[in-house]
């Protein structure tokens, strides 16, 4: 068989493993034999664990400087539980990327509003890299980060870099006393950021809910659909368009998405069950 | 003359935004600045809802105090927002504490003085009925929102 | 032999048979096990299912013998050509677990070469709709583009329909118009078994090699147009496809789903069946020594409750949204995905489902209830 097979993952060597809070963790990835690595922001890899299984997750690094691979990944399931014990000089397998990226040169000389929720600051972290390398390209940039509690908020220590670069607001759903942040939902800091609704491109991530509501929210502050931008979930199982259960109306997540505009996606994310 | 200065502080407020003059004469009657230090609370738990707040600066927390986790904070009100709205319906009593967490300036608005003039006055009381439903159904949609624990890890 | 177009007698079919096996194919032919039509390895045409027909309604099949000893005269069964192109349980590959390291083994198993004999019009539609999803899309399925590669087809014009067929409906029969190197017209009446034979292909014509024939008259033609027509004159059932897509991406909230659901069992065997359904999962296994894991692909269905399971549960939690899936992306989304439709009309979800539920009426009851 001469054809290269997307399906046969190739062997990463865990560089450093993370824990960003209690259930997530991030792992930095070095190919043993592959030599470069190209990605844009908001592609994804798929990881495999040896007789385990393999998972869909996006890139979280600095796609300017692509290797080593930056993965964010939250252990809920099987596999990605088992990827939580992983050490230093483990072995993992990776296929990728995959998938549509996000607007970055399309947002140039506008403004950007970054909305994401709990996780979903993991695959809009190499767009911030890439702003923040090209600051003087965009015009305000806001960054709004909800959280489930201080406490699994992710990347704490870059948040100082980013408050100085972009407006930075961050709240959680709940907190204790030691919290003096913002309590309460995402959409509350979108009165803080402040942009030019006529120039502005929006990057959501987070659960579908909270797109839901964030989409909404902006188009209450006079974005249209084509300026707003999601990335959306399903099963995947093979990342290249074959084993069918990442479709979405007439698209396939992994190889039209994940990241779709909100145009594109409006009729969905009203629908049940599709 | 507190009174005369408070008017147009409390014209700026988004609650008060674009409001009938005359119905902000009337207000401003029931108002009073007010300063809190930090850590002061502004609203006890239980305790009879007299007053409500427009915070022009700091930040206060409303929370509620649970055994063995203390207090948790489940919503934050800041510069521009509102502050309390149990004055406005019976049994009138404070469902949170609410605590300021920085030096906090805000109005103090009489909530019985301004139940009074409602009565008197049903086209103003239907305005600020309309203004303060806008904040109860934000309150309320935020809560469920929270409630539905979207960033949890669901079992 | 320029002539396109021969007629050789029904026997010498057996010859064709036998130049494809000495050109090393597999002969794979219609056969009948547990009283059904099903697609097996056979070398003599004794095995084909000579003189039966086959008799189908919603969640109804049965397997006649009739008067006629006609090799072609069924239509299609619950299988297809798709299990040996795209098979039912593959494995992707295998690892070993070394010290430091894995090391990938990719399938490299060179399947047989394989002719496929008596492939009807919407079987063939149904082989080209997954042509367009494995080998030209963004990625080339290496598993289906391996075996597609040297299949020697051999088509057949439908003398016969039954009461699920609806590819007049689809434009895919029954006449086979392409994706063939030959096609069969079986052609029985008082004097003769004979088929009229058309080459599409340098490989089909090399195939008839040393096959007695002669060379069709313009009568003969006829003869062999005359059955596809009345056999097409012959399909009662129909499904209106006009302006479809939109149907269905309007209707996505129409009560008539409510019914439906009512009746599935969400059993998954229309999508078993049907010939364009590709959906598959992945299995990940271990040996006892834990030393050595693969990886297997299997077929799928939308209709089960972890088809579509993301953390904290399944997308698609009713049979409603599951039917409503398969039903719009079969007839609707794949016209997005892919540019054709993934219906070829061939009736198997009609006939196989177990409390007959009719894909055509389903379309209907939308047109009817639009809005």
């Amino acid at each position: 068989m001469q054809l290269l097979d997307p399906m046969l993952p190739d062997q990463f060597l865990v560089k450093r493993k993370v824990n960003e809070n209690k259930d997530t963790f991030t792992l930095t990835l070095e190919p043993l034999e592959k030599k470069s690595f190209l990605y844009q922001p908001g592609q994804f890899n798929m990881l495999y664990m040896f007789g385990l299984g393999e998972v869909a997750i996006s890139i979280s690094g600095n796609s300017e400087k692509p290797l080593p691979l930056i993965h964010t990944i939250r252990a809920v399931g099987t596999t990605t539980k088992a990827m939580q014990k992983l050490k230093k000089g483990d072995v993992i397998g990776l296929r990728g990327p995959f998938g549509s990226s996000w607007p970055i040169i399309q947002a140039k000389g506008k403004d950007v509003i970054i909305v994401v929720g709990g996780i979903g600051l993991a695959p809009l972290r190499p767009v911030i890299y890439y702003i923040l390398a090209h600051r003087q390209d965009y015009g305000r940039v806001s960054l709004l980060y909800g959280a489930r509690t201080p406490e699994d908020q992710i990347y704490l220590n870059e948040f100082a870099g980013w408050q100085e670069k972009l407006d930075f607001f961050t709240i959680v759903d709940r907190a204790s006393k030691k919290w003096n942040g913002d309590v309460g939902v995402v959409t509350r800091l979108i009165p803080k950021a402040k942009f030019n609704p006529s120039n502005t491109l929006a990057m959501i991530c987070g659960p579908e809910v909270m797109m839901r509501f964030v989409s909404l929210a902006l188009q209450d502050k006079g974005l249209i659909p084509e300026q707003i931008f999601v990335s959306m979930e399903r099963n995947m199982k093979c990342a290249i368009g074959f084993c069918g259960h990442c479709q979405l109306g007439g698209t396939f997540i992994c190889k039209d998405g994940p990241v779709f505009t909100y145009k594109e996606m409006k009729r969905y994310l009203e629908l049940r069950e599709v | 003359m507190t009174l005369k200065t408070l008017e147009p502080i409390l014209a700026k407020h988004p609650l008060f935004n674009e409001l009938d003059p005359q119905y902000l004469e009337i207000i401003v009657g029931c108002a009073k600045n007010v300063r809190f230090k930090e850590g002061e609370f502004i609203l006890r738990e239980g305790r009879e809802a007299d007053t409500f707040y427009l915070i022009r600066e700091g930040k206060v927390t409303v929370d509620i105090y649970v055994p063995h986790l203390g207090p948790i904070t489940i919503h934050t009100v800041a510069e521009g927002e509102v502050l309390g709205w149990s004055w406005l319906v019976a049994p009138y009593r404070w469902h949170f504490d609410a605590q300021a967490i920085v030096a906090t300036r805000a109005i103090a608005l009489d909530g019985k003085c301004i139940r009074n003039k409602c009565e008197e006055n049903k086209a103003m009381g239907y305005e600020l009925m309309k203004r303060f439903s806008s904040v109860i159904v934000q309150r309320l949609q935020s809560t469920q929102m929270q409630l539905l624990d979207v960033y949890g890890i669901r079992q | 032999m320029e002539n396109n177009s021969l007629i050789i007698l029904a026997e010498s079919l057996q010859l064709i048979f036998d130049n494809l096996n000495s050109f090393g194919y597999q002969t794979i032919a219609p056969t009948i096990s547990e009283n059904t039509i099903v697609y097996d390895q056979i070398t003599k045409i004794s095995d084909l299912p000579i003189g039966y027909i086959d008799e189908q309604t919603g969640g109804h099949y049965r397997l006649k013998k009739h008067s006629k000893p006609t090799f072609f005269s069924y239509t299609v069964g619950a299988n297809s050509w798709k299990k040996y192109l795209h098979p039912p349980k593959v494995r992707l590959w295998q690892i070993k677990r070394k010290a430091k390291a894995m090391e990938f083994v990719s399938e490299e198993t060179q399947p047989p070469k394989l002719a496929f004999i008596g492939v009807r019009g919407c079987e063939l539609a149904a082989i080209s709709i997954q042509d367009r999803v494995f080998l030209k899309d963004k990625f080339v399925d290496p598993i289906y583009s391996t075996r597609r590669k040297d299949i020697f087809i051999v088509a057949i014009n439908c003398a016969r329909a039954v009461k699920t067929c609806f590819c007049t409906s689809m434009q895919t029969g029954p006449k086979v118009e392409e994706g063939f190197d030959l096609s069969l017209t079986e052609i029985l009446d008082d004097k003769k078994h004979i088929f009229l034979v058309k080459v599409a292909t340098e490989k089909g014509r090399e195939i008839l090699k040393n096959i007695p024939y002669k060379v069709a008259t313009k009568e003969d033609e006829n003869i062999a147009e005359n059955i596809i027509k009345t056999t097409a004159q012959s399909i009662e059932k129909k499904l209106d496809t006009e302006n479809i897509k939109e149907l269905l991406y309007q209707n996505y909230e129409n009560p008539s789903w409510d019914e439906v659901a009512n009746r599935c069992l969400s059993c998954a065997n229309c999508t078993m069946v049907c010939p364009t359904c590709f959906c598959t999962t992945v299995q990940d296994t271990t040996d006892l020594t834990g030393e050595i894991a693969e990886r297997w692909r299997s077929w799928d269905s939308c209709f089960t409750s972890d088809f579509s399971y993301i953390h904290g549960g399944s997308v698609r939690v009713s049979t409603k949204s599951r039917y409503r899936q398969w039903l719009v992306h079969k007839l609707g989304a794949w016209l997005d995905q892919f540019g054709t439709s993934g219906c070829v009309g061939c009736g198997r979800c009609i006939t196989w489902c177990p409390v007959g539920i009719d894909i055509t009426e389903q379309v209907k009851t939308l047109r009817e209830n639009n809005g």
